[in-house]
């Protein structure tokens, strides 16, 4: 501790004491004001205006295409992920480090951009244009669309989470546990999935907040039609637009309650596994 | 799994078939791994370059500098470039308050600041354009001073200021807890003030980490858009940023337009990420390992 040095004189023994505060005071200014704001617009006037707008139907469909998104999104990145992660740590083959910032990528674009490529592929002047025309399939602006960009913004989480534990865990159980006669569904729910399991929840719950959460991509190849496709995030901007703040502020509290409980469980799987990630 | 990949295979062009001949040698977890990649990452992407590529070289350089567009570019760029540089200084003296001291609520404090991780966009720039208008709790405070920062440009700074901080004291932090301590006290017990020991015997070695950091954050905040849309007024030449300048364009059906300025903003994310893959090796080189 820096306040027990013996030589410290009384001017640097209150140097933590200022550090601290303007730490603290930055946090509170920069994150912690307009995180309570959240919680206070939506509450200001009693929980009656809340309930009233959690029942508005347009809300309820949001709600609903929101969770649809997560549902459909986790299994696909966490199948890739686990594929990914497995590929990429029991094989040796050069440019590794090339594949992990490939896999990384999708946090590197703006999602604004992700929007765009998708709709380059499918949208009407897109690649698939014509075909999905012909055939009679919408992707953009409809809910396929928001499937594959809500997918793509939230990929690399699992696999990122994973790498290192497989890494660490190395091969020797998985082997022996194939020299007793296992075959490779049994080593991985026996041997590896334990293993791994923290880890991969870790990835799961980012995964989730990122698949609820995203607006930009969403934005773009949604249309954001009430009612049809427009998810939770896209509510919260809509009805502020429409100088609905209360509406807004519901939706918002409801995502903000979302990405407590994440922080919250973060928390837990931090101290379990002793993990700590930037995005 | 092998029923997935076989639906997908049957979905796929035909100019994929010899590729996916060659992948039949590969292990499974291959085989998922770089359909995946191959289906949702890199056709879209070939795919926003191919389309750029039908541009005739002076039309593409006629859109990517237009009056409009290096307004746009000098507003994001300018404007992230700040957020990030303010949270480097901030930032790193958050990871080292929370590395270094002990004080209440200290585990509360340090998982808060993940939240713009955990927060979607659009609550954040709702949030925060409520805080910062001129009757909110802080925007009240700015006002009388002639400072607005809702729907301005100073509003956009705020949000990338609110989405960049965590980059920065992720980064450092991790950093900061493996530095020994030792050294410090060696510069002490020869002499110098705790100021030269920050300066002379903390800083050198922990300045790639800190770079690192805000390059994350300034990579974050370059391609941002929830929060800022909502948080600005989004006229051009003020505080229209590039990646609502695709947006609009997009509104406008003007696919070329729109592909253009997201070219030059995906190069940009690119050669960012060089950079600091570059930086990080920099910041290992203390490393023992």
């Amino acid at each position: 501790m820096t306040t027990d040095k013996p030589n410290g004189s009384k001017k640097q023994r209150c140097v933590p004491g200022v550090l601290i505060g303007i730490a603290v005071g930055y946090l509170f200014l920069v994150q912690h004001i307009p995180a309570i704001n959240v919680f206070y617009q939506a509450f200001k006037t009693g929980v009656g205006p809340f309930l009233d707008n959690l029942t508005r139907t347009d809300f309820l469909h949001a709600a609903w295409l929101t969770l649809l998104l997560a549902v459909i999104a986790i299994p696909l990145n966490t199948v890739f992920g686990l594929c990914a992660a497995w590929a990429i740590t029991r094989h040796k083959f050069p440019g590794r480090a090339i594949v992990l910032s490939i896999i990384d990528l999708p946090f590197s674009i703006s999602p604004v951009v992700v929007g765009l490529m998708i709709v380059l592929l499918y949208g009407r002047q897109g690649w698939f244009g014509l075909w999905l025309q012909s055939h009679d399939i919408q992707i953009i602006f409809a809910f396929p669309g928001m499937v594959l960009v809500t997918a793509f913004v939230s990929m690399p989480f699992v696999a990122r989470e994973v790498i290192p534990i497989l890494e660490e865990f190395g091969k020797d159980q998985e082997e022996a546990a194939r020299t007793l006669g296992a075959n490779d569904w049994q080593i991985f729910w026996r041997v590896t999935l334990p293993s791994i399991r923290w880890g991969l929840l870790y990835g799961l719950i980012l995964t989730n907040a990122r698949a609820m959460g995203e607006f930009g991509a969403i934005s773009v190849v949604s249309g954001n039609i009430a009612s049809r496709t427009q998810s939770l995030p896209l509510f919260v901007e809509d009805a502020y637009k429409q100088y609905e703040t209360e509406a807004a502020f519901s939706a918002a509290v409801l995502l903000a309650f979302l990405a407590v409980i994440t922080l919250v469980l973060k928390e837990i799987l931090e101290r379990k596994t002793h993990i700590k990630d930037v995005e | 799994m092998t029923v997935s990949s076989a639906v997908d295979t049957k979905n796929k062009p035909s100019i994929w078939k010899v590729f996916i001949k060659n992948l039949i040698n590969l292990p499974w977890t291959w085989r998922i791994t770089i359909l995946y990649l191959t289906l949702m990452l890199f056709m879209p992407i070939l795919a926003m370059f191919l389309k750029a590529s039908t541009e005739p070289p002076t039309k593409f350089w006629e859109i990517a500098t237009n009056e409009l567009a290096l307004a746009t570019y000098k507003v994001t760029f300018v404007t992230s470039l700040f957020a990030a540089a303010v949270n480097g200084v901030f930032g790193t003296l958050i990871a080292w308050v929370l590395v270094r001291y002990d004080f209440p609520l200290k585990r509360i404090i340090d998982a808060t600041v993940d939240l713009p991780f955990a927060l979607p966009t659009s609550v954040a720039g709702l949030t925060l354009a409520t805080v910062y208008s001129d009757n909110g709790w802080i925007g009240s405070l700015l006002a009388p001073l002639g400072i607005r920062v809702s729907f301005t440009h100073l509003g956009v700074g705020v949000a990338m200021i609110f989405i960049s901080l965590p980059f920065v004291v992720r980064t450092v932090q991790p950093v900061l807890q493996e530095m020994e301590q030792e050294i410090e006290e060696a510069a002490w017990s020869l002499g110098a003030s705790q100021w030269q020991t920050f300066t002379k015997v903390i800083l050198p070695p922990l300045l790639p980490t800190i770079l690192t950091g805000v390059a994350l954050g300034f990579s974050r905040a370059v391609g941002e858009y929830g929060s800022t849309v909502i948080i600005a007024s989004n006229t051009p030449f003020q505080d229209l940023i590039a990646p609502v300048l695709i947006f609009q364009r997009l509104e406008q059906y003007d696919y070329s337009g729109a592909t253009v300025i997201g070219v030059v903003l995906l190069s940009i994310s690119l050669v960012l990420l060089i950079a600091i893959n570059l930086l990080q090796a920099w910041a290992r080189r203390y490393d023992n390992r």
